[in-house]
Protein backbone atom coordinates (compact mmCIF):
# COMPACT_ATOMS: atom_id res chain seq x y z
CA UNK A 1 0.00 0.00 0.00
CA UNK A 2 1.28 3.43 -0.83
CA UNK A 3 1.14 6.81 0.71
CA UNK A 4 -1.33 7.98 -2.10
CA UNK A 5 -3.82 4.78 -1.49
CA UNK A 6 -3.79 5.56 2.13
CA UNK A 7 -4.75 8.82 1.48
CA UNK A 8 -7.47 7.76 -1.03
CA UNK A 9 -8.99 6.18 0.91
CA UNK A 10 -9.13 9.01 3.90
CA UNK A 11 -10.38 11.05 1.29
CA UNK A 12 -12.84 8.49 0.49
CA UNK A 13 -14.10 8.68 3.66
CA UNK A 14 -13.44 12.07 4.67
CA UNK A 15 -14.18 14.43 1.66
CA UNK A 16 -10.94 16.01 -0.23
CA UNK A 17 -11.58 19.51 0.91
CA UNK A 18 -11.67 18.40 5.12
CA UNK A 19 -8.66 15.66 4.42
CA UNK A 20 -6.54 18.94 3.25
CA UNK A 21 -7.47 20.38 6.38
CA UNK A 22 -6.38 17.56 8.52
CA UNK A 23 -3.35 17.46 6.71
CA UNK A 24 -2.36 20.40 7.04
CA UNK A 25 -3.55 20.43 11.13
CA UNK A 26 -1.00 20.29 13.67
CA UNK A 27 -2.90 19.31 17.23
CA UNK A 28 -1.00 18.61 20.62
CA UNK A 29 -1.84 16.12 23.54
CA UNK A 30 -1.51 17.12 26.85
CA UNK A 31 -1.37 13.84 29.03
CA UNK A 32 -1.98 10.52 27.06
CA UNK A 33 -3.63 8.07 29.13
CA UNK A 34 -7.66 7.54 29.45
CA UNK A 35 -8.71 11.12 27.37
CA UNK A 36 -5.21 11.43 25.81
CA UNK A 37 -4.33 7.86 24.26
CA UNK A 38 -8.19 7.37 23.28
CA UNK A 39 -8.10 10.98 21.54
CA UNK A 40 -4.89 10.28 19.79
CA UNK A 41 -6.32 7.42 18.11
CA UNK A 42 -9.45 9.18 16.94
CA UNK A 43 -6.93 12.32 15.38
CA UNK A 44 -4.71 9.41 13.78
CA UNK A 45 -7.38 7.61 12.22
CA UNK A 46 -8.48 11.22 10.84
CA UNK A 47 -5.19 11.90 9.30
CA UNK A 48 -4.34 15.11 11.32
CA UNK A 49 -1.01 15.89 9.68
CA UNK A 50 0.91 16.58 13.09
CA UNK A 51 0.37 15.16 17.06
CA UNK A 52 2.76 16.38 19.42
CA UNK A 53 1.90 13.87 22.15
CA UNK A 54 3.44 14.80 25.64
CA UNK A 55 3.24 12.55 28.78
CA UNK A 56 5.64 11.79 31.75
CA UNK A 57 4.53 8.38 32.94
CA UNK A 58 4.77 4.81 31.77
CA UNK A 59 2.35 2.30 31.02
CA UNK A 60 1.19 0.50 34.61
CA UNK A 61 -1.53 -2.17 34.30
CA UNK A 62 -3.87 -0.38 36.30
CA UNK A 63 -3.93 2.03 33.03
CA UNK A 64 -5.24 -1.25 30.95
CA UNK A 65 -8.96 -0.89 32.12
CA UNK A 66 -9.12 2.45 29.79
CA UNK A 67 -6.07 3.29 27.95
CA UNK A 68 -5.18 2.83 24.84
CA UNK A 69 -2.09 0.29 25.94
CA UNK A 70 -1.46 -3.01 25.46
CA UNK A 71 0.07 -5.82 28.02
CA UNK A 72 3.50 -5.94 25.75
CA UNK A 73 3.35 -2.07 26.93
CA UNK A 74 3.98 -2.41 30.20
CA UNK A 75 6.70 -0.31 31.85
CA UNK A 76 7.05 1.43 28.50
CA UNK A 77 7.29 4.93 28.28
CA UNK A 78 3.32 6.07 27.12
CA UNK A 79 4.39 8.22 24.47
CA UNK A 80 6.30 5.65 22.75
CA UNK A 81 3.86 3.00 23.07
CA UNK A 82 1.39 5.28 21.66
CA UNK A 83 3.47 6.47 18.85
CA UNK A 84 4.20 2.72 17.54
CA UNK A 85 0.52 1.57 17.59
CA UNK A 86 -0.24 4.77 15.78
CA UNK A 87 1.72 4.05 13.24
CA UNK A 88 0.29 0.84 12.31
CA UNK A 89 -3.16 2.70 12.28
CA UNK A 90 -1.70 5.91 10.08
CA UNK A 91 2.42 5.90 9.36
CA UNK A 92 1.71 8.80 7.73
CA UNK A 93 1.14 11.29 10.55
CA UNK A 94 4.01 12.93 12.12
CA UNK A 95 4.13 12.37 15.55
CA UNK A 96 6.29 13.74 17.93
CA UNK A 97 6.94 12.45 21.57
CA UNK A 98 8.24 14.00 24.48
CA UNK A 99 8.23 12.01 27.34
CA UNK A 100 8.95 14.91 29.98
CA UNK A 101 6.56 16.34 33.18
CA UNK A 102 4.03 19.24 31.44
CA UNK A 103 4.55 22.56 33.28
CA UNK A 104 3.89 26.32 32.46
CA UNK A 105 7.66 27.03 31.56
CA UNK A 106 7.95 24.06 28.93
CA UNK A 107 4.45 24.31 27.62
CA UNK A 108 4.89 27.06 25.38
CA UNK A 109 7.66 25.59 23.95
CA UNK A 110 6.65 21.80 23.49
CA UNK A 111 3.10 22.56 21.66
CA UNK A 112 4.68 25.76 19.74
CA UNK A 113 3.85 24.31 16.38
CA UNK A 114 -0.23 23.50 17.20
CA UNK A 115 -2.97 25.15 16.69
CA UNK A 116 -4.84 23.32 19.15
CA UNK A 117 -3.77 21.62 22.38
CA UNK A 118 -6.09 19.19 24.09
CA UNK A 119 -5.85 18.89 28.01
CA UNK A 120 -6.09 15.23 28.70
CA UNK A 121 -4.09 15.10 32.32
CA UNK A 122 -5.46 13.38 35.46
CA UNK A 123 -5.63 15.84 38.16
CA UNK A 124 -7.46 19.18 38.51
CA UNK A 125 -4.32 21.21 39.41
CA UNK A 126 -2.71 20.15 36.34
CA UNK A 127 -6.09 21.27 33.87
CA UNK A 128 -6.44 24.32 35.71
CA UNK A 129 -2.64 24.97 35.25
CA UNK A 130 -2.25 23.97 31.42
CA UNK A 131 -5.41 26.72 30.91
CA UNK A 132 -3.96 29.27 32.83
CA UNK A 133 -0.43 28.64 30.71
CA UNK A 134 -2.34 28.17 27.46
CA UNK A 135 -4.81 31.03 27.35
CA UNK A 136 -2.08 33.49 28.97
CA UNK A 137 1.08 32.73 27.11
CA UNK A 138 -0.04 30.72 23.82
CA UNK A 139 -2.61 34.14 22.06
CA UNK A 140 -3.61 32.02 18.86
CA UNK A 141 -4.10 28.16 20.53
CA UNK A 142 -7.18 26.97 21.45
CA UNK A 143 -7.33 24.50 24.07
CA UNK A 144 -10.07 21.78 24.54
CA UNK A 145 -10.34 20.13 28.17
CA UNK A 146 -12.25 17.39 29.52
CA UNK A 147 -13.10 17.46 32.98
CA UNK A 148 -15.80 15.06 34.69
CA UNK A 149 -16.15 11.54 33.33
CA UNK A 150 -15.76 9.46 36.47
CA UNK A 151 -18.54 6.81 37.63
CA UNK A 152 -21.02 5.07 35.74
CA UNK A 153 -23.47 7.87 35.48
CA UNK A 154 -25.40 8.31 31.84
CA UNK A 155 -23.14 9.23 28.78
CA UNK A 156 -25.90 11.51 27.90
CA UNK A 157 -24.26 14.03 30.78
CA UNK A 158 -20.95 14.08 29.14
CA UNK A 159 -21.64 17.48 26.76
CA UNK A 160 -19.06 20.09 24.93
CA UNK A 161 -19.19 23.67 26.02
CA UNK A 162 -17.73 26.72 25.01
CA UNK A 163 -16.87 28.32 28.28
CA UNK A 164 -14.21 31.26 26.55
CA UNK A 165 -13.38 32.53 23.55
CA UNK A 166 -10.58 29.99 23.05
CA UNK A 167 -11.50 27.53 25.47
CA UNK A 168 -13.88 24.51 25.30
CA UNK A 169 -14.68 22.08 27.79
CA UNK A 170 -16.15 18.46 27.31
CA UNK A 171 -17.02 16.58 30.20
CA UNK A 172 -19.95 16.20 32.71
CA UNK A 173 -18.12 18.99 34.82
CA UNK A 174 -18.77 17.26 37.92
CA UNK A 175 -17.80 13.42 38.31
CA UNK A 176 -14.50 13.71 40.29
CA UNK A 177 -12.21 10.49 40.79
CA UNK A 178 -12.08 12.16 44.50
CA UNK A 179 -15.79 11.12 45.39
CA UNK A 180 -14.49 7.23 44.96
CA UNK A 181 -16.11 6.92 41.33
CA UNK A 182 -13.81 5.15 39.21
CA UNK A 183 -12.35 5.87 35.40
CA UNK A 184 -14.66 3.47 33.20
CA UNK A 185 -13.50 2.19 29.84
CA UNK A 186 -16.46 3.45 27.81
CA UNK A 187 -17.28 6.79 29.52
CA UNK A 188 -14.11 8.38 29.52
CA UNK A 189 -13.76 7.40 25.88
CA UNK A 190 -17.19 9.31 25.36
CA UNK A 191 -15.24 12.57 26.88
CA UNK A 192 -12.09 12.09 24.88
CA UNK A 193 -14.24 11.53 21.54
CA UNK A 194 -16.06 15.07 22.11
CA UNK A 195 -12.79 16.50 22.72
CA UNK A 196 -11.67 14.91 19.26
CA UNK A 197 -15.10 15.90 17.78
CA UNK A 198 -14.30 19.40 19.03
CA UNK A 199 -10.84 19.50 17.45
CA UNK A 200 -12.25 17.98 14.17
CA UNK A 201 -14.77 20.60 13.65
CA UNK A 202 -12.50 23.66 15.00
CA UNK A 203 -10.17 22.35 12.04
CA UNK A 204 -12.98 22.53 9.48
CA UNK A 205 -14.17 25.62 10.32
CA UNK A 206 -16.68 24.53 12.32
CA UNK A 207 -18.05 25.72 15.70
CA UNK A 208 -17.81 22.77 18.30
CA UNK A 209 -20.89 23.61 19.65
CA UNK B 1 -24.23 43.35 39.45
CA UNK B 2 -21.59 41.12 38.55
CA UNK B 3 -21.92 38.02 36.34
CA UNK B 4 -20.82 35.26 37.16
CA UNK B 5 -21.02 31.86 34.85
CA UNK B 6 -24.01 34.09 33.51
CA UNK B 7 -25.85 34.79 36.40
CA UNK B 8 -26.36 37.85 38.31
CA UNK B 9 -24.33 38.10 41.79
CA UNK B 10 -23.28 40.51 44.46
CA UNK B 11 -19.70 40.75 44.18
CA UNK B 12 -18.32 44.54 43.10
CA UNK B 13 -15.42 45.18 45.35
CA UNK B 14 -14.27 41.74 46.34
CA UNK B 15 -11.12 40.35 44.78
CA UNK B 16 -10.99 37.39 42.37
CA UNK B 17 -9.65 35.52 45.34
CA UNK B 18 -12.29 36.49 47.50
CA UNK B 19 -14.71 35.21 44.72
CA UNK B 20 -13.81 31.61 44.19
CA UNK B 21 -13.00 30.96 48.07
CA UNK B 22 -16.72 31.93 48.61
CA UNK B 23 -17.86 29.55 45.84
CA UNK B 24 -16.26 27.06 48.06
CA UNK B 25 -13.46 26.28 45.10
CA UNK B 26 -10.03 25.86 45.61
CA UNK B 27 -8.25 28.49 43.75
CA UNK B 28 -5.73 26.14 42.56
CA UNK B 29 -8.39 23.70 40.19
CA UNK B 30 -9.99 27.05 38.58
CA UNK B 31 -9.34 29.00 35.83
CA UNK B 32 -11.01 32.37 36.00
CA UNK B 33 -11.87 34.66 32.87
CA UNK B 34 -12.49 38.33 33.51
CA UNK B 35 -14.54 40.81 31.01
CA UNK B 36 -12.91 38.20 28.47
CA UNK B 37 -9.35 37.82 29.56
CA UNK B 38 -7.86 35.21 31.71
CA UNK B 39 -6.91 36.22 35.18
CA UNK B 40 -3.53 34.43 36.43
CA UNK B 41 -3.51 32.80 39.67
CA UNK B 42 -1.01 35.01 40.94
CA UNK B 43 -2.92 37.93 39.98
CA UNK B 44 -6.14 36.51 42.14
CA UNK B 45 -5.75 38.66 44.97
CA UNK B 46 -4.90 41.56 43.15
CA UNK B 47 -7.89 42.09 41.05
CA UNK B 48 -10.78 43.49 42.26
CA UNK B 49 -13.87 42.95 40.14
CA UNK B 50 -16.26 46.02 39.55
CA UNK B 51 -20.13 46.44 39.20
CA UNK B 52 -21.09 45.29 35.64
CA UNK B 53 -18.02 43.33 35.48
CA UNK B 54 -18.63 39.48 33.88
CA UNK B 55 -17.06 36.70 35.37
CA UNK B 56 -16.17 32.65 34.13
CA UNK B 57 -14.99 30.38 36.31
CA UNK B 58 -14.21 26.64 35.75
CA UNK B 59 -14.06 24.64 38.24
CA UNK B 60 -11.64 21.11 36.75
CA UNK B 61 -12.54 17.60 38.78
CA UNK B 62 -10.17 15.22 38.64
CA UNK B 63 -10.55 11.93 36.08
CA UNK B 64 -8.62 11.82 33.03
Amino acid sequence: MTREEYFNALIERHGKEAQEKFSNAAVGIAGLGGLGSNIAFFLARLGIGKLVLADFDRVDVTNLNRQQYRVADLGRYKAEALKEQLLGINPYCVYETHSVKLTEENIPEIFSECDIICEAFDKADQKAMITETVLSDMKNVILVSGSGMAGTDSANKITTRKVMSRFYLCGDEKSDIADGCGLMAPRVAVCAAHQATAVMKLILGQSPV
Amino acid sequence: MVKINGQPAEAAGKTVAQIVEEQGLNVQRVAVELNGDIVKRSDFDKVVVKEDDSMEIVNFVGGG
